[in-house]
């Protein structure tokens, strides 16, 4: 008998606008079975991962991310990270884990003050992470990105912290995997494009792995994050435990 | 009762809104301009006319909501 299909929770909020893309990319791509799941929704279903998608979840209003962090899916899915399972934030999934505090810091508005849409280079800084299992140390990517508040910021010790615990997933790079100001789109703190919780189970990054993942749109390098997550499901090594409702 | 609360980028926090309105002031010739932050003003209509209990309460909503205070200080100015 085959193996039962992975399934994977996609958020979906008002103004989520990449949550068809990700749905596409999970059942077309991976090969898993992807479920919407409402911003009112207070539980999940029995799932292996929840992606929190693009997009503009309450218009940007007051703060990227800042009003969709209090929806009521959002309490289940900071119990479904407690419990060790996985949760992947792409750009304004990014910025809600930022505000709901699964990930630390904060995004300030791009260094240009512009809505920055196109192809950049970020390094893997960390293969040893349930995202990044099939890149290779130090691998050039080269991904879309697609937003205005993308500057990362945090403070000091954080940052440190961040760093000793090679929590920093991927950075800005040149084509040649050099961190410079230069290759920086939108001046985020010591070029971080994605960032794990200190347990590894929960990451964020502004980049837009889904929409780089075939080659008929001419870049295949987002395949390496969806697949390596794919391996992490089926690997039973982050299985969510099992929790007392609350 | 209304509360006033502005929320502005921390102190060493690179403002680029307020940069940029900096730079486009000294452009028009206002070149005695030091600095410019820029921030959000938020009133709001309360229902209550105790001065203490609401100051709480109101902070209480810049520290969840209104403000993100790893980047934002707030101040919040209480007019009857």
């Amino acid at each position: 008998m085959a193996d039962a299909p992975s399934r994977i929770g996609i958020l979906v909020f008002p103004g989520s606008n990449c949550d068809r893309d990700c749905h596409h990319a999970v059942e077309q791509i991976m090969g898993a079975r992807a479920e919407f799941i409402w911003h009112k929704n207070a539980s999940l279903p029995q799932l292996d991962a929840v992606i929190i998608p693009g997009g503009f979840s309450y218009g940007d209003y007051l703060r990227t991310g800042a009003i969709a962090r209090f929806s009521p899916v959002m309490a289940a899915v900071t119990r479904f990270a407690e419990a060790g399972g996985l949760v992947l934030g792409i750009c304004n999934g990014f910025q809600i884990l930022l505000e709901a505090g699964l990930l630390p810091g904060a995004m300030l508005r791009n260094r240009s003050l512009s809505f920055i849409c196109r192809d950049v280079r970020v390094r893997v800084e960390n293969t040893a992470t349930p995202f990044t299992g099939r890149c290779k140390p130090g691998q050039v990517l080269t991904l879309p990105i697609a937003h205005a508040d993308g500057n990362y910021y945090t403070d000091q010790s954080t940052l440190s912290k961040l760093n000793a615990q090679n929590r920093i997933v991927f950075r800005y790079c040149t084509p040649d995997g050099q961190v410079t100001p230069e290759a920086n789109p939108n001046g985020s703190l010591d070029g971080i494009a994605g960032i794990t919780n200190a347990a590894g189970n929960v990451l964020g990054l502004m980049p837009h792995p889904e929409r780089s993942a075939e080659a008929l749109l001419g870049n295949e390098d987002g395949r390496l994050i969806l697949f390596s997550l794919l391996d992490s499901i089926k690997s039973g090594r982050f299985a969510p435990k099992p929790v007392m409702a609350s | 009762m209304k509360a006033k609360v502005s929320v502005t980028l921390k102190r060493g926090i690179l403002d680029p809104q307020g940069q940029a309105v900096l730079h486009a002031l000294g452009s028009l010739g206002y070149s005695g301009v030091q600095d410019v932050r820029m921030g959000k003003l938020l009133e709001l209509e309360l229902a209550t006319s105790d001065r203490a209990g609401a100051e709480a309460e109101v902070k209480a909503m810049c520290e969840r909501l209104l403000a993100n205070t790893v980047i934002e200080d707030y101040r919040i100015e209480l007019v009857d």
